[in-house]
């Protein structure tokens, strides 16, 4: 390519120089700089950006980057036991056709009219959540479970009036962080104070006694996750409902949604506002990309009038013979009243809500109590198998889903070293917890789900027996 | 060349049940994996592994279908969807309706990339922290900051990032308790004002001059003292209007002791073009899900690229991704960091994408994508002048960027049709509808057109020719809009229902429960 001739790019119609002299021309400017005189000369970028060599060949850049991402490892390659928030489940294939649709994956903003088959996916997901949770306001996602929770509790605080909220010492340190971003700096004056409450240390379980000792007056809400964020089902739920409503506090739940075709729902046990992480739901790993959180309540005012979060209402025709959709009190959202709305929502993850509602339609009620059945008896089998090993324990309660946290005390081997020693046989062993909960030891968090089949955990098992020798 | 005759169309009607009403008890759309028989031998039923009170009792009323009627409701529902891709998505301002090229689709499909666990050993992880790496230093460059974080989710989270880092500066100043304002301008995004507000920050909001539709500089001087901690701007604004004081704006903040964040939502003309940094900003975000070319994805999977200069890198969000020694790392090891505002890294997915496109595009194509959004821009306001009813905000200010701010305000007095009934109306013509732009309408009955760089001179005759249509039947017949659209999969919907307890029903089981017999079959 010569110096002088003009780029012409395949995404850009208009960079064929004779289409932009027309226009130009058109306009009444000699130049694009003319155009450009807008931004002052001392405000302009005097060089040219210093990029790496551009791959303009279509069939190049595929090499290129297909070249770089090979040098991952995949947990479709290596037998892999990492969950903590972001678990390997089986995708269908007609979920992944569907949100690679174009009109689906290019679509944005778009009203009821154009785009009622979006608005359509979004209400549908937010039914079959309805279902599954048994509540009956459910809202679009936002961008992760911790985000979720933390725009709850915010909730909670405008409800109640107070300013603390009491969360359990087992929960992932991410989630935890974005809490305390959420809930702002303790020099801020409407700052919220994130109480942490103890764990049974036999069980793993939500220490009542703890918790009894430390709502207050003050306690805006109690938040507790079941699973908890180490596996643990949480049995006491209706204990903690009852104490978080006597003294006038909400009572926040956060669930794994592919536990509850057989767990029951928080709503059972009182919850009033449920979150969650959707990513089981039909979404692959993407390296952590592909989760999002959404909160539910009851149809109440009071909840409603608090969401930050859109919330799509079904919403009949004028001519009353069709439906469509729209955003139910859409006022209160930053977009219309800015800074006084209920904090902010935004570009979430729209297109995972599709994948979930794909996933929740091909699942219906039998297959989401099969998989959750055959997670917990697989997660079981692991667990049994694996404390059969030589100075390894599995600690905590036997009442887990599908994760669970081995420890390594008594091997003498620290976590990284075995992990290590695993990759080397293609196995990615369970997420190192030693550093975020020094208490527990030389403990790693394994997870089992209906990918794994027996042959790998029993490749896992002779695996560590190796390792551990 | 403006009096086109519009071209037929009509959208998909496929009048589709909602899902809760399709299939039959017994039906299936998936088959689960069952465990082994050696399994099952050797572990005990699943109810022993349950405390009694935590078993479900009753089956969620979910659909039972089988796998394609799923497939085909789906498919028919994406029908009803008028994607960017389908068409001359022009009209959404502020929201860069580009093309999302097909090979970053593939190449972020692959299981290199999709099966990949953010908990990984690093070591199994070098291509995608090598692409997170890179990609970091691309948007450097771009935007003269020292480092990137891709953690935020979204254009909003990534404000709510810059936010948090100026409150932890001031906090680890000392000077938390006095800085505790946010200023911003009324035309800059809702979220620069909404989201400090969630940081615990008050807002303080400079209104725009009516001539110049610029905010300010005297009333900055006015609202700075010794509580501002900080500002955080677009630039251009949501009219498409450059500020060139815009340096001694940052001036002004940074002698009060404040930090400023460059909105940079409205990148796409300024590739090459100005940087944040060369203004003084001490960071920006990017909206990687617009002017990076990554699908919108009907409103996310999404990223607010945060940079920052080199005085503030500490405050990022951890991980960073780092390069020593020939191998990439997450540095966990930053003390003053706000920690984490996302739970793992972000939606990479967005960064392999974006990655791929800059990758494809070079310094010259990037340069050609902002040239060519402004010319765009510049070549629609030609086209729109003289439709009859159609005035351009702020008309002394005639060269704009990567948007134009248009008013209704005449068509409304003369017809009676506002805005929002054009903008129904437009989609009658296979034409995604505008975007009026952010509350409140300063600019009477707006709407806010961004041609970027990927619509052709042709598309944007052909969709000024649409609105210069639906206009002149405005004034013809004013009823037509009033009552649109006639030619799209449904119309217009009672939004009183929306706002009302009694009848808003944001699922199927509310909805029936509301309405004692569902409207739907």
């Amino acid at each position: 390519m010569t110096k002088n001739r003009e780029l012409v790019h395949p995404y850009i119609p208009n960079s064929v120089p004779e289409v932009t002299n027309e226009m130009l021309k058109e306009i009444g400017a000699k130049s694009v700089e003319d155009l450009l005189k807008g931004i002052p000369k001392r405000l302009r970028f005097k060089r040219s950006l210093n990029l790496p060599e551009p791959f303009l060949v279509e069939m190049e850049l595929r090499n290129h980057v297909e070249e770089i991402l090979s040098k991952n490892k995949t947990c479709k390659d290596y037998l892999s036991f990492l969950g903590a928030g972001c678990w390997q489940h089986y995708v269908p294939a007609v979920v992944d056709e569907i949100i690679h649709r174009a009109e689906f994956l290019t679509a944005y903003a778009g009203n009821t009219y154009s785009d009622l088959g979006k608005w359509q996916a979004f209400f549908e997901f937010q039914s079959m959540m309805g279902e599954l949770l048994e509540m009956d306001v459910v809202s679009l996602p936002t961008f992760d479970w911790g985000t979720a929770v933390a725009f709850a509790i915010r909730m909670s605080s405008r409800m109640t009036g107070r300013n603390e909220v009491l969360v359990p010492k087992i929960i992932s340190p991410e989630r935890l962080s974005i809490f305390q971003n959420f809930c702002q700096s303790k020099r801020a004056p409407n700052n919220i104070d994130i109480n942490l409450v103890d764990y049974d240390s036999k069980t793993g379980s939500i220490d009542l006694d703890d918790l009894k000792k430390k709502i207050s007056s003050k306690t805006a809400a109690v938040y507790i996750e079941n699973p908890s964020y180490l596996g643990i089902i949480e049995s006491n739920g209706e204990e903690i409902s009852n104490l978080a409503h006597n003294n006038g506090s909400e009572f926040i739940v956060g669930i794994d949604p592919i536990s509850l075709g057989i767990l029951n729902p928080p709503a059972e046990y009182g919850a009033d506002i449920v979150c969650g992480n959707i990513q089981p739901l039909g979404l692959h790993l993407n390296f952590g990309g592909g989760v999002g959180g959404f909160i539910a309540s009851r149809d109440e005012s009071k909840y409603v009038s608090e969401y930050p979060l859109h919330l799509v209402s079904i919403a009949k025709t004028e001519d009353k013979k069709g439906f469509g959709f729209g955003f139910c009190s859409f006022d209160q959202t930053l977009y219309i009243t800015r800074e006084k709305g209920k904090d902010f929502t935004g570009t979430t993850v729209a297109l995972w809500t599709i994948a979930s509602a794909v996933y929740l339609s091909l699942m219906g009620p039998e297959g989401l109590r099969q998989i959750g059945e055959t997670i917990i008896q697989k997660s079981h089998y692991a667990a049994q198998t694996l404390s059969k090993i030589d100075n390894l324990e599995i600690i905590f309660s036997p009442n887990f889903f599908k994760e669970f946290v081995v420890n390594f005390d008594e091997t003498g081997k620290k976590v990284d070293e075995i992990n290590k020693k695993l990759l080397t046989k293609k196995i990615i062993g369970g997420k190192n917890i030693a550093n975020e909960f020094p208490n527990f030891g030389n403990s790693a968090l394994y997870c089992i789900t209906e990918m794994h089949s027996k042959k790998d955990i029993d490749r896992l098992a002779a695996a560590l027996e190796e390792v551990l020798k | 060349m403006v009096n086109q005759q519009p071209r037929k169309y009509h959208a998909h009607v496929w009048d589709e049940p909602i899902i809760l009403e399709m299939g039959r008890k017994g039906e299936r759309g998936i088959s689960i994996p069952k465990v082994e028989k050696e399994i099952e031998k050797a572990v005990k039923e699943y109810k022993s592994y349950v405390p009694s009170k935590m078993l479900r009792k009753k089956r969620p009323k979910l659909p039972e279908i089988s796998q394609p009627h799923v497939l085909r409701h789906y498919l028919r529902l994406s029908q009803q969807t008028l994607g960017m891709s389908l068409n001359i998505d022009i009209g959404m301002g502020t929201c860069t309706m580009k093309y999302s090229p097909i090979i970053n689709e593939e190449l972020v499909g692959l299981p290199q990339f999709t099966e990949t666990h953010p908990f990984q050993d690093e070591r199994t992880v070098q291509g995608i922290l090598e692409i997170i790496h890179k990609f970091a230093r691309i948007m450097c460059e771009i935007s003269g900051m020292a480092e990137f974080s891709f953690q935020p989710g979204g254009g909003a989270h990534g404000i709510f990032t810059n936010a948090c880092m100026i409150r932890k500066y001031h906090e680890i100043k000392g000077e938390l308790d006095d800085r505790n304002e946010i200023i911003t301008t009324l035309f800059s995004h809702p979220a620069d004002a909404a989201c400090p507000a969630t940081a615990g920050f008050k807002i303080i909001s400079l209104h725009p001059d009516p001539e110049t539709g610029l905010p300010d500089i005297e009333a900055l001087k006015t609202a700075v003292s010794k509580n501002t901690a900080g500002l955080m701007i677009t630039n251009p604004e949501d009219t498409g209007i450059f500020n060139p004081k815009i340096d001694e704006f940052v001036n002004i903040i940074h002698e009060a002791g404040g930090l400023c964040a460059y909105d940079q939502a409205n990148s796409n003309a300024l590739f090459g073009i100005a940087r944040a940094r060369d203004a003084g900003f001490d960071m920006c975000h990017f909206n990687i899900h617009k002017a990076f070319s990554s699908p919108h994805g009907s409103m996310g999977p999404a990223c607010g690229a945060v940079g920052v200069s080199n005085e503030l890198t500490e405050f990022l969000p951890v991980p960073i991704v780092t390069f020593q020694d020939s191998v990439y790392h997450l540095d966990y090891d930053r003390p003053n960091s706000i920690g984490k505002v996302r739970e793992f890294f972000g939606n990479i997915e967005t960064i392999v994408r974006a990655y791929s496109w800059v990758i494809g595009m070079g310094a010259e194509g990037l340069k050609k994508v902002s040239e060519t959004s402004v010319i765009n821009t510049n070549y629609l306001i030609k086209k729109m002048s003289n439709i009859p009813g159609v005035t351009m905000a702020y008309p002394k200010q005639n060269i704009r960027l990567d948007q134009v701010r248009f008013s209704l305000e005449k068509l409304k007095k003369d017809s009676g049709v506002g805005t929002e009934d054009i903008a129904r109306r437009m989609i009658d013509f296979g034409i995604q509808e505008y975007f009026t732009s952010h509350h409140p309408w300063v600019v009477p009955e707006p709407f806010l057109p961004e041609p970027c760089e990927t619509y052709s001179k042709k598309d944007i005759d052909y969709w000024v020719s649409i609105i210069k249509y639906v206009c002149d039947e405005a004034y013809a017949n004013p009823e037509i809009a009033r009552t649109a659209p006639h030619n799209q999969s449904t119309s217009k919907i009672n939004q009183g229902v929306l706002n009302d307890p009694n009848n808003w029903a944001m699922t199927w089981r509310a909805h029936v429960r509301k309405n004692k017999r569902p409207t739907h079959k």
